[in-house]
């Protein structure tokens, strides 16, 4: 086509579309005088307004006039490009007309929404407008390139949401590699005793899925692995995987247990929330998946004395290896499901309530363990003098809900609440009196509302009010040796003081400690409460910003388990239909060198984040490599002599574009 | 009636320009005076964009790039974080207030912190004035224009 060198000389054909959005660009922003004024822009050969452009008609009309009127370029003033820019994109490239030759103006989100002064909003507007008219002027075609998309998975973070995604990837026959930190998978889900509102035994439904993980022969498991490092881009990800020593060969390991057995290492286990003692050399619990044992090397007598080497000694199949030392390995897949989980909110940062200060004061997690049959309580709801309780207090959103630590509901505090007020009346005895401290009860899921009704007819007490303190220090004789709950019960507005002996913290769910280095290793956003960002809260929640990298489970927000294995499912949809296509566009706007201009200074050279930018010894100048850029545009703002073009993102495009933007 | 300045935002795509439709998204109202232009990078912002914007008129420039570490080709904005400061001692010798250009960092979650820039940007610039190079500097004024046209 045209010599871009010619332009202003040589005249485009563009049409421009203003969208009303219904009225929400409309109903702020005069959309017929804004086409009135495009209309008056150089080069503009026609200009619309409708009512919405992203709809069939809409586009039918960008589509006819780019044949009927010869467009050459098409400005469309609506949205975010982030929103739809893709759709007029596609739109143009049906009527034959090069996507890189359609721009937008974003004057909704940018303008309509953001403005109440009708007047300053449409004559911002009009600038948009400009903008995007002497920017398009400008643009030129790109050609998208395609690449193949290497047909496996990995699905990093082995709860349930991962143990979900990961079987449906799987089952529908592709390759996933299962990455998970822990020496077993199983996530907190394992932890857990019941599920609400069914009373579903926890492991009962999640050991079976567990071991078909690690059965199915699509599935390659990495326990006790992390991931170090995350290259390239969607459909070909290079992803180097840490295999923490375990000290124990996997080959050789049968999983018979004496190791453990003849230990002498006694230390807290983390699986048992310290409650319970494990060796050290250990599987966190019976039904580990794998099931091959870890050696803990900082309580290990042998690595800290240098003696012992029992489990050695044991071993028939002569598994134990203390030579073993971390192992990397590359792993290529084309789509990545992050299901990294949560952590419990730690009730000791809240002093009010006394937890780790008061004996009798437990973590929802503490509970969990107790109740469950294999803990370290044997599944009794014991105080620590090894007594049961009389009266039980629930506390309801600690650390959620609350402006000095998380804004937001964590969705299941108020669900398993109840049930562990359930469970106290079922263990304990009927006679147990057990208050529910809550702020407002949320029981919005299936079975939920009849859950909560079950369990005020089982007597338990519900008092509205989040409590000022739990102490020990008593005011009168009803209330030594005990826990005293202060409280404001707010539906009579009235103060009260309950003695209970036991108290359980209702902590809410909170990202990962390590969630901001997650992200930055998978390049994706975390929302302002730390969760990982979906790409769209509405419409594209398994999704993140970036291409090929999905999220799901309690990583992206809190949610209870139906939710997260519906989001698990989705997620892995998505990665399956991104691997069954086999190829996929990537984008066309890279950078390049314009090697007559080149003075083969190689200031580029090392500010290319990707290595794409290799020196030609022979000509002397610098080349980049198409495949790898990203077109991110750092190198052609250092080049000197002006010799490398972002492409779609030249100067010559975005001087046009400030220049319109300020008419 | 009062100045109403005229500030170009040059947000990159990944995290300030989504901030940006973030704030819109949830409907928060600023002064109207930003306009955006969209980047890939912070690190794309060229020293002649900020230039050319001044010759233009723009009365303020607001550049925004993802925070330290969260950059989505992992090191632009250093790069901007290193470029902007050289920059401006350029700028001032041009004449050129230090108030009118502004970096920042605004993630894809913090609308409300774009609308404050914008809205603080907005009336630093107001304070300043409308952007004339003073008469001594005229010659400098010249060389904006030289510099932003080459
Ligand atoms: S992508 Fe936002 S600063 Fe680089």
């Amino acid at each position: 086509m045209e010599d871009n060198n010619g332009k202003g000389k040589t005249r485009e054909r563009i049409g421009v579309y203003v969208c009303h959005c219904g009225s929400n660009i409309a109903g702020v922003v005069d959309c017929p005088a804004v086409a009135e004024y495009a209309r008056s822009l150089p080069d503009v050969v026609l200009a619309r307004d409708y009512k919405y452009m992203c709809s069939d008609p809409g586009q039918t009309l960008i589509k006819d006039d780019i044949k009927e009127h010869g467009l050459t370029r098409v400005v469309v003033a609506s949205c975010s490009p982030r929103m739809h820019e893709p759709t007029f994109r596609r739109a143009c490239e049906q009527a034959g007309l090069n996507a890189y030759l359609f721009e937008m103006a974003n004057i909704r989100e940018h303008c309509s929404w953001v403005t109440d002064d009708k007047a300053k909003a449409t004559e911002k507007a009009k600038a948009l407008v400009s903008a995007a008219v002497r920017r398009v002027v400008w643009q030129q075609p790109l050609q998208t390139r395609e690449v193949p998309v290497t047909p496996a998975a990995m699905v990093i973070g082995g709860g349930v949401a991962g143990i979900q995604a990961a079987l449906e990837i799987a089952d529908a026959g592709f390759k996933v590699y299962m990455v998970e930190r822990d020496p077993s998978i199983g996530g907190h889900m394992a932890q857990l005793d019941k599920t609400f509102p069914t009373l579903d035994c926890s492991a009962c439904i999640l050991t079976p899925k567990m071991v078909s993980v690690s059965q199915h022969p699509n599935i390659e498991l990495l326990a006790y692995s992390e991931v170090v490092d995350v290259q390239g881009y969607v459909g070909n990800f290079k992803v180097k995987v840490k295999k923490k020593a375990r000290y124990v060969d996997e080959e050789k390991c049968r999983g018979c247990g004496i190791c453990e057995e003849k230990c002498p290492g006694r230390v807290p286990s983390e699986f048992e929330e310290g409650l319970g003692k494990r060796k050290a050399i250990y599987r966190p619990f019976p039904q580990a998946v794998p099931n091959i044992p870890v050696l803990d090397r900082d309580n290990c007598l042998y690595f800290q004395r240098g003696r012992c080497r029992v489990c050695e000694r044991f071993c028939d199949s002569n598994a134990i290896d203390y030579e073993q030392e971390d192992r990397f390995v590359d792993l290529d897949v084309g789509a990545i499901v992050l299901a990294t989980g949560y952590d419990l909110f730690d009730a000791s940062a809240d002093m009010r309530y006394g937890y780790r200060r008061l004996d009798n004061v437990i973590s929802a997690l503490e509970f969990e363990r107790m109740c469950n049959a294999s803990g370290p309580t044997a599944g009794r709801i014991l105080m620590a003098n090894g007594k049961e309780p009389k009266s039980v207090a629930i506390i309801h959103c600690v650390g959620s809900r609350d402006t000095n630590y998380h804004q937001y509901c964590s969705r299941v505090c108020c669900m398993y609440s109840m049930k562990f007020a359930h469970l106290v009346k079922d263990r304990v005895g009927h006679d147990t009196k057990v208050f529910e401290f809550y702020t407002d009860l949320r029981a919005f899921g299936k079975g939920y509302e009849e859950f909560y009704n079950r369990v005020q007819e089982e007597g338990v007490t519900f008092v509205r009010g989040r409590p000022a303190e739990v102490t020990d220090v008593p005011e009168t004789i009803d209330e030594v040796g005990k826990l005293i709950v202060q409280a404001e019960n707010t539906l009579v507005s009235r103060q009260v003081r309950i003695p209970v002996d036991m108290v359980v913290l209702s902590g809410g769910l909170e990202p990962r400690s390590d969630t901001a280095e997650v992200a930055r290793m998978f390049n994706i956003s975390r929302s302002q409460d730390g969760f990982f960002l979906e790409r769209h809260p509405k419409l594209d929640p398994v999704a993140s910003m970036t291409d090929g990298v999905f999220v799901a489970g309690c990583c992206q927000g809190p949610k209870d388990i139906p939710d997260t294995v519906a989001q698990a499912a989705a997620a892995a949809v998505r990665a399956v239909g991104l691997m069954n296509k086999g190829k996929i566009q990537v984008e066309a706007a890279t950078s390049m060198v314009q090697a007559e201009l080149c003075s083969g200074c190689r200031v580029c050279n090392k500010l290319c984040p990707y290595s794409a930018i290799t020196f030609d010894e022979e000509k002397k100048v610098s080349v980049i490599n198409d495949a790898v850029c990203k077109g991110c545009g750092v190198v052609a703002a250092a080049c000197p002599s002006d010799a490398i073009v972002s492409r779609h993102f030249t100067d010559a495009q975005i001087l046009a574009e400030i220049e319109g933007v300020l008419v | 009636m009062s100045f109403e300045p005229r500030i170009i935002g040059i947000l990159c795509n990944w995290c300030s320009y989504t901030g940006a439709d973030l704030a819109g998204t949830s409907r928060m109202k600023y002064a109207p005076n930003v306009r955006i232009v969209r980047v890939m990078c912070s690190g794309r912002v060229d020293p002649t964009f900020v230039l050319k914007a001044f010759q233009q008129g723009a009365d303020g420039v607001l550049i925004g790039g993802c925070h330290p570490g969260d950059c989505h080709y992992s090191t632009g904005n250093y790069k901007t974080a290193r470029r902007i400061p050289l920059l401006k001692k350029m700028l001032d010798q041009l004449g050129i207030e230090d108030g009118r250009v502004r970096l920042e960092w605004v993630s894809a979650s913090e609308g409300d912190r774009f609308q404050a820039l914008a809205n603080e940007m907005t009336e630093q610039v107001r304070a300043l004035g409308p952007f004339r190079p003073a008469a001594p500097s005229k010659p400098a004024a010249m060389e904006v224009a030289a510099l932003a046209a080459g």
